[in-house]
């Protein structure tokens, strides 16, 4: 922060302030501290009652019993955290089971979402015919809505009258597979739509990185006789490196969130086995009217992500060498 | 260079929002504290007040809404000064609503809701008493269907005038039980004829009673067979569970036998019980009286309605009702809670149109109507008002029943045997109902 306000200030005058303590105080300079904050202010009173006052909300709510319709709203400690680590409390079991289908989901997800994008934005940055065309459709199915989608594919999975099922038989595959109602198919379906219906949002991403890195760079790779391979893993890889690195954070972020999806393709079934966190927590908040429970249970989710998007920075830090 | 790039489009690519990123809104919060105090008028007689505007919030989104917005048009056109305006939301998002909407003084009314609700938003002050409506109207459990009116209490007091109740069926496809030889115009009634329809059935090569694992509608069709066997979700201050009891095991495990022998296929998928029935796949389907409507839309199908076969000891059928509610204003008005009154009174006593919607209408007098006797396929799960199986009047009894649904999805999919995943599901539940207690301090 000291140093954001340093930098801002310092900008103000050529040369920098020799002895900083010194001038503090007069109100020219009392001025010239406030002007980053005021170029910040539209978006963070914005920020201020959309973000931070949820969050400190939450953790005001996750230490209380809180149904906002009740008068009584004990305090209740850090008991709505012990229970999700207690294994005889009510929602232990399907905490922990929530917390291990959005884990499932999220591992099997964010490689083919990072993954095939990628290759769809290469080709798809090649110059040929129709290339608009096929641009438009892979990013056609990400702007249908959850339901939309989920509707669609319940049907067409549907394990005994669906299109899905009906043509593997007819070209004499199996045709009794359960797509929705059992493990492991109902990740495979849930996966699979996921990467259907969103890869082509990642793929424009990659196109702009793609379109960004310098054609010289590969006149040059090509001049010194680099092949494609080589060409692919010494420019495109490293130029993309930024890209990488939001895809994969923003990615692995939405994977995470996944709700809509089992809610309407599985269901959570077998059992709910397929039931995600944010759906557990919407579940526990909203029609269980248990806020507390609810805010714990998303802190302590938000934490588990906050751990997962370090680690991911940490592999990916652009570095200005 | 690239970094300042990156972060304009990684702004833009969070301002386009995530895929897959659900958004969780935290209802207002506030006080709901006040009460309505003594409910104002003559009990919804009639009203001479001056003119009111009267909000009212349903979840009739299908077709059952056209035909209630007509009968808020005709009793607007009767009553000049009483003006009812309706807003319909989808019923999960109407129950999130509510409860905000009504302490931040924006809420409606009147609210319809489904019985099975009523104890929680009663237990979390959202709804009124309407005792002094149903003494003042001298509405008393004889002009109902007595399983109906005993749903509308809580702590013994009425929250509830019920408008009408939809219970399970039993639709039979009259072409597939042709072609196997069966008689259309007798579909089974007992135990014995049920599974004897069912083996012939078979020998047509037809998977005759396609068995959903999903609350609809192999859930409430297990809820009706256990109430059958003799059994019961809950014990009678619902404190306990007891769906593991070996009624409900039995129950259960006759279902599960049913797609063990092959009369349902296995991972039967959301509504593909009902579709396979309307495309002549599957014979027999106990779903929702909700679904006349639907099928009559599609006038080449030949297919029937009746009250549930009787499988165990004795006849048992899930039901819900409908009920109208009178919401608690944080501005008490008393002119807005007579005429909420009067508008009551005059729906239910005007709810053979309703009938039309496909419900029951809850009202004797209605269902003693010629009207209602003309409307065949309605009245034919008239009878079912008498056994009706209606889930208890305690709060926060959804998750819980929730619980219920999803053991019974591990035993029809397979995962657990009947006996394990009842047993499982009840100690969850036990936990769930002690939550509750501890929450609602009953």
């Amino acid at each position: 922060m000291a140093d954001v306000i340093e930098v801002g200030a310092a900008r103000g005058d050529a040369p920098p302030p020799a002895a900083g303590a010194a001038r503090r105080g007069t109100s020219a300079d009392r001025a010239k501290r406030a002007t980053p904050y005021l170029f910040l202010a539209p978006y963070l009173i914005l920020f201020g009652i959309f973000g931070l006052l949820p969050i400190v909300l939450g953790l005001w709510l996750s230490v209380h019993q809180w149904d906002f319709q009740l008068p009584n709203r004990p305090f209740v400690g850090l008991d709505n955290y012990t229970d999700l680590f207690s294994s005889d409390s009510a929602v232990y079991a399907d905490w922990w089971q929530s917390v291990r289908a959005t884990a499932i989901f999220t591992v099997l997800s964010v490689p083919l979402l990072v993954v095939i994008p990628l290759g769809l934005a290469l080709l798809l940055n090649r110059s040929f015919p129709g290339r608009t065309f096929f641009r438009a459709i892979y990013f056609a199915p990400y702007v249908l809505g959850v339901a939309v989608i989920g509707l669609l594919w319940r049907f067409l999975l549907d394990a005994n009258l669906g299109l899905v099922n009906s043509l593997l038989g007819a070209v004499g595959l199996p045709a009794d597979t359960p797509w929705v109602t059992d493990v492991p198919w109902a990740w495979v379906s849930l996966v699979g739509v996921t990467v259907w219906w969103t890869s082509g949002f990642n793929a424009v991403i990659y196109l702009a990185g793609l379109q960004d890195i310098p054609a010289e760079l590969y006149e040059a790779a090509k001049v010194d006789g680099a092949s494609a391979w080589e060409r692919f893993r010494h420019v495109t890889l490293p130029g993309l490196r930024p890209v990488l690195l939001f895809v994969i954070t923003t990615t692995v972020l939405a994977s995470a969130n996944v709700f809509g999806q089992s809610f309407l393709i599985t269901q959570g079934a077998p059992g709910t086995e397929t039931r995600s966190v944010v759906w557990f927590i919407v579940e526990e908040g909203l029609r269980d009217n248990d806020a507390g429970r609810a805010a714990a249970m998303s802190i302590v989710f938000a934490l588990m992500l906050a751990v997962v998007s370090i680690a991911n920075f940490r592999l990916f830090r652009y570095r200005e060498d | 260079m690239i970094h300042n790039d990156m972060s304009r489009r990684r702004l833009l690519g969070l301002g386009l929002g995530l895929g897959a990123a659900a958004s969780l809104t935290l209802a207002g919060c506030g006080g709901g504290d006040d009460d309505a105090g003594p409910a104002a008028g003559n009990g919804g007689k009639d009203y001479t007040g001056p003119k009111v505007d009267l909000k009212l919030w349903n979840g009739f989104t299908g077709g059952d809404g056209d035909i209630f917005k007509a009968l808020v048009n005709q009793f607007n056109t009767e009553h000049p000064n009483i003006a009812v305006t309706i807003a319909t939301y989808q019923w999960d998002d109407y129950y999130n609503k509510l409860p905000g909407a009504a302490s931040s003084g924006n809420g409606p009314d009147i609210a319809v809701m489904h019985m099975d609700q009523l104890a929680t938003f009663a237990a979390r002050g959202v709804i009124s008493e309407l005792d002094d409506v149903a003494k003042n109207l001298e509405l008393s459990e004889g002009d109902f269907a007595p399983t109906v009116w005993q749903g509308g209490l809580y702590n013994k007091k009425r929250y509830g005038i019920p408008l009408d109740m939809h219970p399970l069926g039993f639709y039979y496809n009259k072409a597939v039980m042709q072609k196997a030889g069966l008689d259309p115009n007798k579909p089974p009634t007992t135990r014995d004829e049920y599974t004897a329809a069912l083996t012939e059935l078979k020998k047509s090569g037809v998977q005759g009673f396609w068995i959903s694992p999903f609350q609809f509608t192999g859930g409430m069709t297990f809820y009706s067979l256990l109430h059958q066997w003799g059994g019961s979700v809950f014990d009678g201050e619902a404190a306990k569970a007891t769906f593991n009891s070996d009624q409900a095991v039995e129950a259960c495990t006759w279902l599960t036998d049913l797609i063990k022998q092959g009369h349902s296929p296995a991972n039967v998928g959301q509504d593909a019980d009902y579709l396979a029935l309307k495309s002549g796949k599957n014979a027999f389907n106990w779903n929702g009286i909700w679904q006349i409507n639907d099928l009559k839309k599609s006038p080449e199908l030949q297919w029937g309605v009746a009250p549930l076969p009787q499988i165990g000891t004795k006849p048992a059928a899930w039901a819900n009702s409908h009920n109208f509610t009178i919401v608690k204003q944080r501005a008490n008005d008393a002119n807005k809670v007579s005429a909420s009154k009067v508008f009551i009174n005059w729906l239910s006593q005007h709810s053979l149109d309703w009938a039309k919607g496909g419900q029951v209408p809850a009202r004797k007098t209605v269902r003693e109507d010629a009207g209602f006797k003309a409307l065949t396929e309605v009245n034919a799960l008239a009878p079912e008002l008498e056994y009706a199986a209606f889930p208890p009047a305690t709060p926060g009894l959804g998750e819980v029943m929730t619980t219920f649904y999803n053991s019974f999805n591990e035993a029809a999919l397979g995962k657990k045997s009947p006996k394990q995943a009842l047993d499982d599901g009840v100690t969850k539940a036990n936990k769930q109902l002690e939550d509750n207690r501890k929450k609602y301090g009953s």
